[in-house]
């Protein structure tokens, strides 16, 4: 006679734990994963290395001028000279040239001094530009004018982009056609055109309504107008995406917990919305530097003689063919911190949503 | 299929009004102080200021002033003469700011036409390639220069182009800049915009070449791609009639609206640079002197143009395209 197979027990947990030879059974947070896919792509981390290195070396702009080139962004030198290896070295060569016996003016071609690199003891280490300033110490200022803005811009944009579509998404009704609605006026005009009529409408007198005031020369005109206009390309996909999630079971469970409209917004679809919100403030911020760098091109932007990437450029092409490092480090440092931001930005979506990259079976 | 039509229409109309209202609303409200002193421009004498305050209708209510610009605004695309004050004038020098669009449409159709075409074919090529070779170092090389192709600054890219090939060289093999008419000789006209077409088509193959790669392998995981492969299609086939078609649609919607904007003022940079007299070039020489009807006449005929477009697209689409058509 056999046993009747009654006893049968079910392990617990513990003890299949304890089998396996002690080995303790871990929660991973999805942010854990996220930052281990990250942490193995070399090329995304290096990159934001690199946007990181250019963001202290703009931060310390003052340091270098003071201390290195001793100059600052809007000093002219025009008259001037600098020692070089020992020979001083006028830093523009030309142009009309006083002859006191005769009395006259004689016009020889103009040559501005161009990158000395170290030999000059850190002065004028990229040239000099037309008015013999210092192009090292614009391209720094530069470079923080341009990242101010174009972080800025980004944290304003993405901020109320993702507050309008969270109400959209999560309200309906209404509210989601106004804001919809909202968005699509915005996204008919031409991005550069709407930056333009609202930079130059701007540049007037400033903007002086519901007790805000900002005068004309202000870096918050191009801060402000570029995160307007890019609010709907923010705004647009994280409502889709609200508009989906609202459907879903947890949301029904926190209102049926009694969750107010807010609470259901900030900690539940929120938290589930965050990491396209996070891939797209990179992305961005690479857009609105160069959104601020052509609008500073055409002059509706960064006004001179405030320097920024993009005017540096502009001013420079007059000079193209004496001086062509006066468009060509500005255009340089503008495509290495762009490249920079999209190549992070994008192993970033990677690494946080590894679904959206689709595998191919072979 | 009508309702559809009828209801496009009128949702385009909606939106006509309420770009033309923020248009207002940036240029006239916002700027604050007499808009009639600005729109007299530099050293106005006082009947000129008192002229445009009255036929602007600046002492009226807003309702008054936003019909007023309107008008003047539509005045100006008719042909003939009109007076001073009744269309959009540039205080610069007091051309039709209607007739200055008209004059650089040309140009900028020809911009839009070639490099829309240069875009388009090489996107797709691109990104075909890159679909069927996912994985490989090709992929990796296109995706590569697809990125570095959208942290370009045009205008940038422009200069150095203009510089290198055509300022640089003792024997330039290309025209610097400028504009020749298609009307006058068409290989002159090619040969002067070749450089600026391929500049202002760089920005979108590559993004045209990784959204296709993306909406590529998205198709081939579908099931019809399977069924094809599995009643023994060739391969190549497959690629072309199944899942290039399929990935293509997306590719049109973009397409269409990307060239809407080219049309209607986006190519801004590249004609800057290229000194090419379009319409764009037009807004941003008023931009130097705050000129601000030109830039209000560029921005209002724009958007109204790509408003136009996005739903004559729309339209088009729905024609070709069933599931689009609501029920």
């Amino acid at each position: 006679m056999a046993e009747p197979a009654t006893e049968l027990q079910f392990d617990s947990a513990a003890a299949l734990a304890a089998e396996e030879h002690e080995v303790a059974i871990v929660g991973r947070s999805p942010w854990y994963l996220a930052w281990r896919r990250l942490r193995r792509n070399y090329v995304a981390l290096g990159s934001l290395g690199v946007f990181i290195a250019i963001v202290i070396a703009c931060a310390l702009a003052p340091i270098y001028a003071r201390h290195i080139a001793h100059t600052g962004p809007n000093e002219t030198h025009a008259s001037e000279s600098v020692e070089v290896n020992g020979k001083e070295r006028p830093i523009i060569a030309g142009g009309s040239v006083y002859n006191p016996k005769t009395n006259t003016f004689k016009i020889r071609k103009v040559t501005i001094l161009g990158p000395q690199w170290w030999h000059a003891g850190g002065r004028y280490a990229l040239g000099a530009d037309n008015l013999g300033r210092d192009e090292a110490v614009r391209l720094l200022y530069g470079g923080m004018n341009s990242l101010m803005i174009g972080i800025g811009s980004a944290l304003i944009c993405t901020f109320v982009a993702v507050g309008l579509a969270l109400l959209a998404g999560y309200h309906g009704g209404a509210t989601d056609w106004f804001v919809s609605r909202a968005f699509d006026l915005i996204w008919a005009f031409p991005v550069l055109l709407l930056a333009i009529a609202l930079g130059s409408a701007l540049s007037i007198n400033g903007f002086h309504h519901f007790g805000i005031s900002i005068s004309p020369g202000s870096l918050w005109i191009p801060t402000i107008v570029i995160s307007i206009i890019l609010i709907p390309y923010v705004g647009r996909p994280i409502r889709g995406q609200v508009l989906s999630l609202r459907q879903k079971e947890f949301i029904e469970a926190a209102e049926g917990q009694g969750a107010g409209s807010f609470r259901v917004m900030f900690f539940d679809l929120l938290p589930n919305v965050i990491s396209t919100v996070l891939v797209f403030f990179t992305l961005i911020i690479a857009t609105n530097i160069l959104t601020e760098a052509g609008l500073s091109y055409l002059g509706a932007g960064v006004r001179l003689p405030n320097p920024s990437w993009g005017n540096l450029i502009a001013s420079g092409q007059e000079q193209l063919v004496s001086a062509p490092w006066l468009v060509l480090v500005p255009g340089l440092a503008l495509v290495v911190t762009v490249l920079s931001l999209n190549i992070f930005g994008d192993g970033l979506r990677d690494a946080l949503d590894p679904r959206s990259k689709t595998k191919v079976e072979r | 299929m009508f309702v559809f039509i009828a209801r496009r229409l009128l949702g385009m109309f909606a939106v006509l009004i309420a770009v033309s209202f923020l248009v207002f609303v940036i240029f006239i409200l916002i700027p604050g102080g007499d808009p009639a002193e600005r729109m007299a421009g530099k050293n106005p004498t006082p009947e000129n200021v008192v002229n445009i305050r009255e036929k602007w209708g600046f002492d009226k209510p807003f309702y008054v002033q936003y019909v007023r610009m309107m008008q003047k605004a539509a005045t100006g695309i008719l042909p003939g003469s009109h007076g001073q004050y009744d269309v959009l004038r540039s205080f610069q020098n007091q051309t039709n700011v209607a007739e200055q669009i008209k004059r650089g449409l040309p140009v900028t159709f020809s911009l839009a036409i070639g490099a829309a075409t240069i875009w388009l074919f090489f996107g797709i090529v691109v990104g075909v390639i890159a679909a069927v070779k996912a994985g490989q170092w090709s992929d990796r090389l296109i995706t590569t220069l697809a990125l570095v192709g959208i942290s370009l600054p045009v205008f940038w890219l422009g200069i150095v182009v203009r510089y290198f090939l055509t300022e640089k060289p003792a024997h330039p093999l290309f025209p610097d800049g400028g504009y020749y008419p298609f009307t006058k000789d068409p290989v002159q006209w090619a040969y002067h915009l070749v450089l600026p077409w391929f500049v202002l088509a760089v920005l979108f193959i590559g993004f045209y070449g990784r959204v296709l790669r993306s909406n590529m392998l998205d198709v081939m995981n579908e099931d019809y791609v399977r069924t094809a492969r599995a009643k023994g299609l060739e391969p190549k086939l497959v690629m072309t009639r199944h899942v290039l078609r399929n990935s293509l649609i997306p590719i049109v919607t973009l397409f269409g609206l990307d060239f809407a904007a080219v049309l209607g003022g986006a190519a801004i940079l590249t004609e800057t640079v290229f000194e090419l007299h379009g319409v764009g070039w037009y807004a941003a020489q008023s931009v130097g002197d705050l000129d601000l009807p030109p830039i209000m006449g560029v921005t209002l005929y724009g958007a109204f143009f790509i408003v136009f477009f996005s739903a004559l697209v729309d339209i088009v689409y729905a024609f070709l395209d069933p599931r689009i058509r609501p029920a």
